[in-house]
């Protein structure tokens, strides 16, 4: 079982109130966050407010939701009515949303109470949630190192203990990568499983939100209650969403795990390498078939996404004209000096980066060969993939080539922090499922990750794995010492 | 294979990107985007001949709805965030100045 699960199955049978329970939760996030910096806000009379209605609602004999008086907190991208969604810029720092995102909705629906937004890098662009408005989050587990990102917020909020799930988004492994840094479960839904609307955007072909929890149970149970059709966002997938907490208990006997090579060759470390090739093992000892797979335009990977994001976030991030909303630069000239003015006071230094790289990749002269040969060199590897899983049903591989790092060591070097996201970005740019599990600690007792992919809306399949390989381990039952706190 | 990335092409794609960029930053992006798109240029290894571009992933192409009227956000609404609004209008600088309008 899960955390959530639990928690929900007592408030539900009004075992207990939800109002204890966000007292309690309230105190942990009181005697915990000043540590690591998960939260940018949090309202605690509204939170209180919202479990008294739900404690009510089920005294005058309503039947409460799946996530009956859960507490959760959401990524500070995703736009809530009662709050600000700053995105951890200073050109949204006083942007309150006139309207909830689709998954904010459909929790409240569920009766989960929604008691803060969690930390990001600024626009969710980043790898260590060092570049906020609201200053970096930490690791909770050494709080010397990055919590990884763009979602260590939600991450550290879960990892922390604070609350037992939240919602991060993943556009080059904004989810996956935080949850391993901080040993937690995170899952990246296929593209267009869950509806973007109210995701502020940065690369739109590569977002998806998605669940932190502390066990694939709590993230199945989120996943079932996020995911489903909504017409006002285009991409979103008119199928029916199966019920994962069900499908988390098919037998996985004979199930094959697709590994390629080339994903533990060179700048793996020993550690995570160790860690992971045992964790396969363990998959074929439950029953699993262990089959070779090549991905042979794997290298081009971080290229071809880097090129697509920054070109998609130059796009979008276009909005921010200190017009409609956000920061506007005081006594402009005129209006184009204060389109650039505003822009330039009040985006900050890795977002700039990008929006320059993504216009110059879509400029004129440039486009060709930058921007266009991306997507080109993306189609190539979706082929790959399409063969690959003509040979398995998911792939099992790294989630990040090292555990967490120092904070500071990679902020002078962008490129560097590019590449750390080179096992994750796949599963964007071919708009897979995958999902990454505690799997051990290094030498210095830091948490390991590792990583399964699934096909697109293969969300069952890949739940399955992941809770029978949980069920054979008890990684994900660790916590840093700042949870007993 | 492309031209490298000196300080006027970051000065002209600070126009094309309406960002106002310091000289500091003019110098700071010159080395950090000519490393970056040196390492891209690994593209130019993979033929891509007769391949189509993939813009997502999924099969969808258009979507479509019937045109019906539904609720939107309200004048006020619209206007909540904004920095100046002025009688139901976002109010920007002028747009051209003295000598030119």
């Amino acid at each position: 079982m899960g955390e959530v699960i639990d928690t929900a199955a007592l408030v539900r049978s009004g075992s207990s109130s939800a109002a204890d329970v966000m007292d309690a939760c309230l105190k942990r996030i009181n005697s915990r966050d000043k540590a690591v910096n998960a939260l940018v806000s949090y309202d605690e009379d509204r939170a209180r407010a919202d479990a008294a209605r739900i404690d009510k609602k089920r005294a005058d004999g309503q039947t409460l939701g799946k996530l009956a008086g859960v507490p959760v907190v959401v990524k500070d991208n995703i736009c809530t009515e009662f709050s600000r969604t700053t995105c951890g810029s200073k050109i949204l720092e006083s942007y309150v949303s006139q309207f909830n995102a689709f998954v904010v909705d459909q929790l409240i629906d569920a009766d989960a109470v929604i008691v803060g937004k969690a930390n990001l890098d600024e626009f969710a662009m980043g790898s260590s949630t060092e570049f906020s408005l609201h200053g970096g989050t930490l690791n909770p587990w050494d709080t010397q190192r990055v919590p990884g990102g763009s979602s260590g917020g939600p991450a550290v909020a879960v990892a922390s203990r604070m609350v037992s799930a939240s919602l991060g988004s993943d556009t080059g492994g904004s989810i996956r990568q935080p949850a391993s840094f901080c040993g937690v479960v995170g899952l990246k839904p296929s593209y267009g499983r869950v509806s973007r609307y109210g995701l502020v955007a940065y690369g739109s072909s590569l977002d998806q939100i998605g669940p932190f929890a502390t066990s694939v149970d709590d993230a199945a149970l989120m996943l079932e209650v996020i995911a489903g059709h909504d017409d006002r966002d285009s991409t979103s997938v008119n199928e029916d969403v199966p019920v994962y907490t069900d499908a988390l208990h098919q037998p996985i006997d004979g199930k094959r795990v697709g590994v390629c090579d080339a994903c533990f060759a060179e700048g793996l470390s020993d550690d995570v390498r160790l860690s992971v090739e045992s964790s396969i093992e363990k998959m074929r000892d439950a029953g699993c078939e262990i089959v070779p797979i090549a991905l042979p335009h794997m290298k081009y990977a971080i290229a071809s996404y880097y090129m697509i994001a920054m070109a998609e976030a130059s796009s979008n991030l276009a909005r921010f004209d200190g017009v409609h909303y956000g920061y506007r630069a005081a006594e402009p000239r005129d209006l184009a000096d204060m389109y650039a003015t505003s822009r330039g006071e009040g985006f900050g230094a890795e977002v700039k980066r990008r929006i320059m790289m993504g216009t110059y990749a879509l400029s004129s002269g440039y486009y060709d060969a930058y921007y266009l040969k991306a997507l080109k060199v993306r189609r190539l590897i979706k082929v790959d993939f399409d063969a690959a899983y003509q040979r398995c049903d998911v792939i099992a591989l790294p989630v990040a080539p090292t555990t967490a790092f120092a904070v500071g060591e990679k902020v002078e070097d962008p490129l560097a922090m590019y590449l750390s996201d080179m096992y994750t970005v796949f599963a964007n740019l071919a708009g897979l499922c995958a999902i990454s599990l505690p799997c051990g600690f290094d030498g210095s007792g830091l948490p390991i990750g590792w990583q399964l992919m699934g096909q697109p809306l293969g969300e069952s399949t890949l739940l399955s794995m992941a809770h029978h390989y949980q069920s054979m381990t008890d990684y994900h039952l660790q916590a840093p010492e700042l949870a007993t706190k | 294979m492309t031209k490298s990335i000196d300080a006027d092409m970051v000065r002209r794609v600070a126009i094309l990107a309406r960002l106002r960029v310091s000289e500091d930053e003019v110098q700071r992006y010159v080395g950090q985007l000519s490393r970056i798109f040196d390492y891209v240029d690994l593209l130019n290894e993979v033929n891509t001949d007769n391949v189509e571009p993939l813009t997502h992933a999924l099969p969808v192409t258009n979507v479509l709805r019937e045109d019906v009227v539904r609720p939107s956000l309200s004048s006020e609404q619209a206007l909540a965030n904004a920095p100046q609004a002025d009688r139901g209008f976002f109010v920007v600088p002028k747009v051209l100045d003295q000598e030119s309008s």
